[in-house]
């Protein structure tokens, strides 16, 4: 027994070699990629932590519990009816976009095509179609909305072909053969089998956009973002705490609430 | 949803051996209505509206237009800080990955039989995810001034809270016999840890990495824009300057950067898993 497994270990291939030259090429790249970074606290770097811990853990009540339009419930709101609406916006683009970057729907000269203009949709940062919208829209939720529709179709129909591609094509010749027309093939052949991934999908892509909202701050485009960013360049970390707790706790809720949508969903 | 039950009274079937089964009624009306409330609602408090849309759709690529015969001239200023945005991501992603491994394993429920514990480190880990990566960049400049280091910085912790959960439920679901195996003969539970879980999700785990670097590369972009260095702090003067052609120019460059990232990832995850 025991010199049989001398033997397996005798004739494992030896990858020494390979796992060395790999272990220099990623202390490598390191090395090279530290040569970037200087590390320096800016003065009073230490400091500046020790305030924003204690502003994060007294926030401003005031603003917390202020039902108006300023106050953090209504931003909260606001930034969940652009996540949402933005998402479904995104989901309606991304739809046909995902079908004809599918490879096993249509040919591949035309599939590749597609996940070009999808890849060049997402690599442009969500700010700078802020400030596109912006000009159609005027600053507020609506460009925001906007903003994060385009941004979630990136992600979205990724994952959409994803689904697509793993489409059973025996399901639908089996209805063929069982005479069914093209409308019922749609409604019992691919519609259950895109459904329940699309919709987790969606609803995951949901929980990323509540949580990338911020971003939209930055060019005036609604939600929380704006008043999040306002507060932390005026240092008023006490504002800052409100606001992030506020955050914080919505997008716990919303993603306890979703990853167990998704799970039912998966599990049909 | 009992309540739901006894409005719409369940189908009920009786099967050829005379068992009686009940089909509950169709939930496709209810979730409908919460869907519709939602859209209604967030119309209201967006002020979407088609008629903008359609009106001012065109005013969209102004930015877009202003932008396409790019810049070329600009093109040998962006090659530093696109290095820097390069390595930003890749230092930040492997210091946040593997930073995120301890944790991971604290907050496995199967490798870690203390409850408190694992809720503890889950707690924080969800916590973490839920801070926006803008935040957490300009804290990191308020911390480290402005520069690549905060950029470093927030890239590492968006993907210790990322790879840290994608973690944690791989190491739940591997596979826990060998390891019993191996607790049973004597080891220590590190050792049977290293030996017989770690090689189950090395690949995972890696993959996992090297598909938040991907993001990363995007992510560094943004990033910029708080002053955190790389190429979004370039994107941000241009755009501040109104010089469009230059942002096209970057635009271009980091597509190509992000496609080139993505297609060598995509190779090396390929032979991974």
């Amino acid at each position: 027994m025991e010199k049989r497994i001398e033997a397996a270990y005798q004739s494992a291939p030896k990858t020494w070699i390979w796992k060395l030259l790999l272990a220099f090429l990623v202390a490598g790249l390191m090395a090279w990629s530290s040569s970037t970074v200087t590390f320096t606290t800016a003065g009073s770097g230490l400091e500046v932590a020790g305030n924003i811990l204690s502003g994060i853990f007294h926030p401003d009540t005031k603003l917390l519990f202020n039902f108006t339009t300023s106050g953090v419930a209504y931003l909260l709101l606001e930034t969940l009816c652009i996540a949402f609406l933005g998402t479904i916006v995104g989901a309606v683009i991304s739809v046909p976009f995902s079908f004809l970057s599918a490879t096993n729907l249509v040919p591949r000269p035309i599939a590749l095509l597609g996940r070009f203009a999808i890849a060049a949709i997402r690599t442009v940062p969500a700010f700078i179609y802020g400030l596109m919208f912006i000009r159609v829209t005027g600053p507020g939720p609506f460009a925001g909305l906007l903003t994060m529709s385009l941004c979630s179709i990136g992600m979205v129909s990724k994952m959409f072909i994803e689904s697509i591609e793993d489409l059973d094509k025996r399901i639908l010749e089996s209805l063929d053969a069982a005479g069914c027309t093209t409308f019922q093939k749609i409604r019992y052949g691919i519609l259950p089998q895109l459904f329940p991934d699309f919709m987790s999908t969606l609803i995951y892509r949901f929980d990323m956009n509540l949580r990338d909202a911020t971003v939209l701050g930055l060019v005036g485009a609604g939600g929380i973002g704006a008043p999040l960013i306002f507060a932390m360049s005026s240092y008023r970390w006490n504002e800052v705490g409100a606001i992030l707790l506020g955050l914080i706790l919505l997008v716990l809720v919303i993603e306890a609430i979703s990853s167990r949508i998704r799970a039912k969903l998966t599990r049909g | 949803m009992s309540l739901y039950d006894r409005v719409f009274k369940p189908k009920k079937y009786r099967l050829a051996n005379g068992k009686e089964v009940e089909e509950r009624f169709t939930r496709l009306p209810l979730i409908l209505l919460i869907l519709l409330t939602c859209t209604v609602v967030s119309v209201q408090v967006t002020g979407f509206s088609l008629q903008v849309l359609v009106t001012g759709g065109k005013r969209f690529f102004d930015i877009l237009f202003a932008m396409v015969p790019p810049d070329t001239k600009y093109l040998a200023k962006i090659w530093s800080p696109l290095l820097d945005t390069i390595k930003m991501s890749l230092l930040g992603s492997a210091v946040g990955a593997i930073l995120a491994l301890p944790f991971a394993v604290l907050a496995a429920n199967n490798v870690v039989t203390n409850r408190y514990v694992v809720m503890l480190v889950r707690l924080f880990l969800s916590l973490v995810r839920t801070l926006p990566t803008l935040v957490c960049a300009l804290i990191a400049t308020y911390i480290f001034g402005l520069g690549t280091m905060a950029g470093t910085c927030s890239i590492a912790v968006f993907t210790f809270a990322y790879v840290g959960k994608q973690l944690f439920e791989l190491i739940e679901t591997a596979d826990m016999g060998s390891f019993e195996a191996m607790e049973a003969l004597g080891a220590t539970r590190t050792r049977s840890f290293l030996a017989a879980i770690l090689p189950q999700i090395l690949p995972t785990y890696l993959s996992v990495s090297l598909f938040c670097l991907e993001g990363n590369v995007r992510y560094a972009s943004i990033l910029g824009y708080v002053g955190a260095g790389g190429l979004g702090l370039i994107m941000n003067e241009k755009i501040g300057w109104r010089e469009y052609d230059s942002v096209g120019m970057i635009l271009i460059v980091l597509f190509v950067t992000v496609v080139a990232i993505e297609g060598i990832s995509h190779a090396i995850r390929k032979r991974l898993t």
